[in-house]
C-alpha cells in the first residue's frame, strides 16, 4: 500500500481537474511507489481492487413469469456474470504485477455464495456476499448504491472493475453508476488495461474503432470479454477456497451503513409496467412484372419506410 | 437423513472440469484421435488444474479431495472425450495409485510429487500376451541374485507407459513359488530408462487413439532390493486393491461417455427436421431418449454410491465391480442409440458420437473384461 494509508479512512484533497470523491474514496497522491529500474519508472507496489460480480441463471434464454413479468430464477442453476469472470480476471492479473488485493463483492441472495467461492477459487484474496431481505427487488439505482455504500466501507480501493453487463439485466447501467455515486472517474467497455505511475490507461471499444484514455486512480471500469481470458479455478484452489473460514464474509444492510429505504424494491423509482419477448414478424411480398418493374416498386417501398 | 447432495466444492469443481473440457479438451479431441497423437502439453494442463493425486495426501503433492471429487473429474473429461479421461484415470488409480497405497516412504517421496503435479506420468504393467483376464497367469520373472533383482519377460496393453513424461512403470512379476507350490507375486517400481527395460507405443487402435498405450519388454533388467514395492508375495493382493479403484475411475468413463453421448443425441434429435418436424418428436426416437436418462440417472447413482462407500472406509469391491460392469454397458447402448439418432451423420468423424461409438467398447474390456465383473459379482453375492 502506498504510505499513508488508512484503511477506510475518508481522505481529502483530489487530482487537480477531476471531481471530487464525493463519499470518502480514497483519492491517492501522486503515487508513491518505489523506482524500479532505471530512470523514472514507478509502479505501485500494491493495489486495493473491487471486483464487482453478479450472480445470473446459467442459460441463454432467460424466461419471464407472464403474471409478474418478473424474471424466473427457480430451478435455474446460477453461473457468475460471463464478463465479471473477465473482470476478476483482470483484477488478478494487476495484483500479479503489483501485488495487492483483490475483495469479490456481491449483492444477492444466499445462493450468490457459490459465485463468490468461484472467484476466491480463481484466487480472489476475499470476497463479501451483501445479502439481506431489504435488497429484494432493487433496480440498478437501488443496486448502485447497494454495492457503491459497500464498496465506500470496505475500501478504501484503487480500482474498482464491473463487467460490461449482465447477461440476465443487460443493463449495463451497473457500473456507471456505482462510478457516479462514487465520485470517481469511469471508463467502460474496456478491452486493455495498464497501469502505470499510478495513471490507468485503458483502450476503450467503440461502434467503430478504439479509444484510450488515461485516467488517475481510484478510477472505475467495466470490462469486455474480450479482455481477456479467465482462470479455471484448479483443484487446489477449489479446495482452499471452500474450505478457509474467514475469506468470505456476509454483510447486511446495517453492516454497509445503508438505509434501508433506499435499497431494495423501496429504493427502486422503476416500476415493471410490462416484460415481453418481442415478437419478430416477417411479411413476404412478391413482387411481380418484369424486371424494370419490380426494381422500380421495389425502391418504391424502400423509399416509403426510409430504407432507402 | 439420506443426501445426495454434493458438497459446495464438487459442484464448482464440476463447472471447473466441464469448463475445462470444453475450452481445452473439446476442440482438439478429434483430430488427436485421428493422429492418435498423445498431447503431452494437455497432460501438464491437467497437472495444472490439479487433476492428479486425488486421493493422496498433501504432504506428497496431492489434493487429498476423495474419490467423489476424483470420479466427478474423469466422468467431466469422458463426458468430452475418452483418451483424455483415460490418461487420468489411468494416472491415477493405475499409476499414482499403487505407489501412493503400497510404496515405501522413500519411494512416495520420490516419484509423488512429479505425478501429481502432471509433470510426469506412471502406469501399471500388468497385462501380458498370455496373461489377460488370467492375470495369475504372469510369466514376468524376478530372479534375485547378490542383492539385486533381474527381471526377463515382457507386458501389453500398458497404459501411460511409453511417452517422454513417463517416469515410472509399477511391473508384477513371479518372483518364486509358495511353499503350496503356487506362484509368488511382487511388484517393481521400474523407472523409465532403466537398462535391459524398453517401452514401445502401440499403434492402430480402434479406441482411446490418443491415450499412450505401450509393450514393454525386459531382457536382464537388473535393479535394486529398493524397486520392490511393498513386500515380497504382496503383489497379488497390491493388483487386486489396484483394481477395485481403479474399476471406479472406469465406470466414471462410462458414465461421462453416456452422458456426452446422450447430450449430442437430445440436442441433434431437437434440431434434425424430417417430415417436416423435429425427429424428437417422433416417438421412437423420443422414448430412446428418455430411456438413455433413465439408464444415466441410474447408472450415476450406483457409481456415487460406490465412490461414498469407499471415501467412508466401508467395504466397495462388489459395487465398485457393479458400478464399472452397468456404468460400460450403458454407455455401450446410449453411444449405439446415439449414432442410430444422428443417421448417417453419426458414421462421419466430424461429430463426436462417432467417437464415443468406438471409444465405448474398451470399457467393456479394460480392467477386468464385462465377464470378468460378473465373475467377481456373482462369487460376492455366493454363487
Ligand atoms: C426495468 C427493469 C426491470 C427489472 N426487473 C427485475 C425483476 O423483476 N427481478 C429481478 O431480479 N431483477 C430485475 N431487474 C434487474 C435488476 O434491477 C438488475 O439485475 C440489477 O439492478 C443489475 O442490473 P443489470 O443486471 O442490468 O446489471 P448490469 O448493469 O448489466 O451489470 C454490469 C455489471 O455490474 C455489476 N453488477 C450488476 N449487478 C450486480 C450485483 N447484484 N452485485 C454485484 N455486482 C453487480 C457486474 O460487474 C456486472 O457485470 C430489472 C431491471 C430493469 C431495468
Ligand atoms: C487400450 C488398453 C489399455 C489397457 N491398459 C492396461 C494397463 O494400463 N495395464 C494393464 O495391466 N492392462 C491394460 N490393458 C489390458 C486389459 O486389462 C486386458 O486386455 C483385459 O484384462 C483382457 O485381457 P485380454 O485382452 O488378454 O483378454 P482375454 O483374457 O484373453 O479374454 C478374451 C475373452 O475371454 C473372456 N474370458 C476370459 N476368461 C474368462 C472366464 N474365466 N470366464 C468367462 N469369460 C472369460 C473375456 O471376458 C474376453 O471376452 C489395456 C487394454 C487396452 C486395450
Amino acid at each position: 500500500m502506498t504510505s499513508g494509508r488508512e484503511k477506510g479512512g475518508i481522505h481529502s484533497g483530489g487530482q487537480p481537474g477531476l471531481s471530487q470523491p464525493a463519499h470518502g474514496v480514497y483519492n491517492p497522491p501522486l503515487p508513491a511507489g518505489k523506482p524500479i529500474g532505471p530512470g523514472r519508472v514507478w509502479r505501485f507496489l500494491s493495489m486495493e481492487i473491487a471486483v464487482l460480480v453478479k450472480q445470473v441463471p446459467d442459460t441463454a434464454e432467460v424466461k419471464i413469469d407472464p403474471k409478474t413479468g418478473t424474471l424466473i430464477r427457480e430451478g435455474v442453476e446460477g453461473v457468475v456474470n460471463p464478463e465479471d469472470l473477465n473482470a476478476v480476471e483482470a483484477a488478478l492479473v494487476l495484483k500479479a504485477r503489483h501485488g495487492g488485493c483483490v475483495t469479490v463483492l456481491t449483492m444477492g441472495p444466499p445462493q450468490a455464495r457459490e459465485a463468490l467461492l468461484e472467484t476466491l477459487a480463481m484466487g480472489a484474496d476475499r470476497a463479501v456476499h451483501l445479502t439481506d431481505k431489504a435488497f429484494a427487488g432493487a433496480d440498478t439505482l437501488a443496486t448502485s448504491y447497494t454495492l457503491g455504500k459497500a464498496v465506500e466501507k470496505l475500501g478504501p480501493f484503487d480500482l474498482v472493475i464491473c463487467g460490461r453487463q449482465a447477461i440476465d439485466g443487460d443493463t449495463a447501467q451497473i457500473g456507471p453508476q456505482v462510478a457516479e455515486y462514487l465520485g470517481i472517474p469511469q471508463a467502460t467497455y474496456v478491452q486493455e488495461i495498464e497501469i502505470r505511475d499510478g495513471v490507468l490507461r485503458a483502450v476503450r471499444r467503440l461502434d467503430a474503432g478504439t479509444e484510450t484514455i488515461e485516467t488517475p486512480l481510484p478510477a472505475l471500469v467495466t470490462v469486455l470479454g474480450s479482455l481477456n481470458s479467465p482462470r479455471l479455478p484448479t483443484v487446489p484452489g477449489i479446495i482452499d477456497a471452500c474450505s478457509s473460514k474467514d475469506r468470505l464474509s456476509v454483510m447486511n444492510a446495517a453492516d454497509i451503513g445503508a438505509r434501508a429505504e433506499k435499497t431494495g424494491l423501496r429504493g427502486s423509482p422503476t416500476v415493471v409496467w410490462k416484460t415481453e419477448t418481442p415478437k419478430s414478424e416477417r411479411r413476404c411480398e412478391m413482387l411481380k412484372g418484369s424486371p424494370a418493374v419490380q426494381a422500380q416498386a421495389l425502391a418504391a417501398i424502400l423509399k416509403k419506410r426510409n430504407l432507402s | 437423513m439420506l443426501s445426495f447432495d454434493l458438497t459446495e466444492d464438487q459442484e464448482i469443481l464440476r463447472k471447473s472440469v466441464r469448463d475445462f473440457a470444453e475450452k481445452e479438451v473439446a476442440p482438439v479431441a478429434a483430430k488427436l484421435d485421428e493422429e492418435e497423437k498423445f498431447d503431452l502439453d494437455l497432460v501438464r494442463k491437467m497437472g495444472d488444474m490439479g487433476f492428479f493425486g486425488p486421493f493422496v495426501s498433501e504432504e506428497y503433492g496431492g489434493t487429498n479431495v476423495g474419490y467423489v471429487s476424483y470420479i466427478i473429474i474423469v466422468e467431466e473429461l469422458a463426458r468430452v472425450d475418452g483418451s483424455t479421461a483415460a490418461t487420468v484415470a489411468a494416472g491415477n488409480s493405475l499409476g499414482i495409485g499403487p505407489i501412493f497405497y503400497f510404496g515405501s516412504e522413500d519411494q512416495k517421496r520420490r516419484f509423488l510429487p512429479a505425478l501429481c503435479e502432471g509433470k510426469r506420468i506412471a502406469g501399471f504393467g500388468l497385462t501380458e500376451p498370455n496373461a489377460g483376464s488370467d492375470a495369475g497367469g504372469s510369466q514376468t520373472t524376478a530372479a534375485f541374485k547378490d542383492g539385486r533383482w533381474t527381471i526377463n519377460g515382457s507386458k501389453i496393453f500398458i497404459t501411460n507407459a511409453s511417452s517422454d513424461l513417463t517416469s515410472v512403470v509399477t511391473v508384477q512379476t513371479v518372483t518364486g513359488r509358495k511353499p503350496d507350490g503356487r506362484p509368488e507375486y511382487s511388484c517393481f517400481l521400474l523407472p523409465a530408462g532403466t537398462p535391459g527395460f524398453t517401452r514401445k507405443k502401440m499403434t492402430g487402435k480402434l479406441m482411446w487413439r490418443s491415450s499412450d498405450t505401450a509393450e514393454l519388454y525386459f531382457e536382464d533388467c537388473r535393479i535394486g532390493e529398493d524397486a520392490m514395492l511393498g513386500s515380497r508375495g504382496a503383489g497379488f493382493h497390491q493388483m487386486l486393491k489396484t483394481l477395485d479403484g481403479g474399476r471406479l475411475s472406469i465406470a466414471a468413463m462410462g458414465l461421462g461417455g453416456a452422458q456426452g453421448a446422450y447430450e449430442a443425441a437430445l440436442k441433434y434429435a431437437r434440431e434434425r427436421k424430417q417430415f417436416g418436424m423435429p425427429i424428437c418428436k417422433f416417438q421412437a426416437i423420443a422414448f430412446k431418449l428418455a430411456d438413455m436418462a433413465v439408464e444415466i440417472e441410474a447408472a450415476r447413482n450406483l457409481l456415487y454410491k460406490a465412490c461414498w462407500l469407499k471415501d467412508s472406509g466401508k467395504p466397495f469391491a462388489m459395487e465398485a465391480a457393479m458400478a464399472k460392469l452397468y456404468c460400460s454397458e450403458v454407455f455401450g447402448r446410449v453411444a449405439r442409440e446415439a449414432v442410430q439418432i444422428h443417421g448417417g451423420y453419426g458414421l462421419m468423424k466430424e461429430y463426436a458420437v462417432e467417437r464415443f461409438f468406438r471409444d465405448q467398447k474398451l470399457l467393456e474390456i479394460g480392467e477386468g473384461t464385462s465377464e470378468v465383473q460378473r465373475i467377481v459379482i456373482s462369487r460376492a453375492i455366493g454363487c
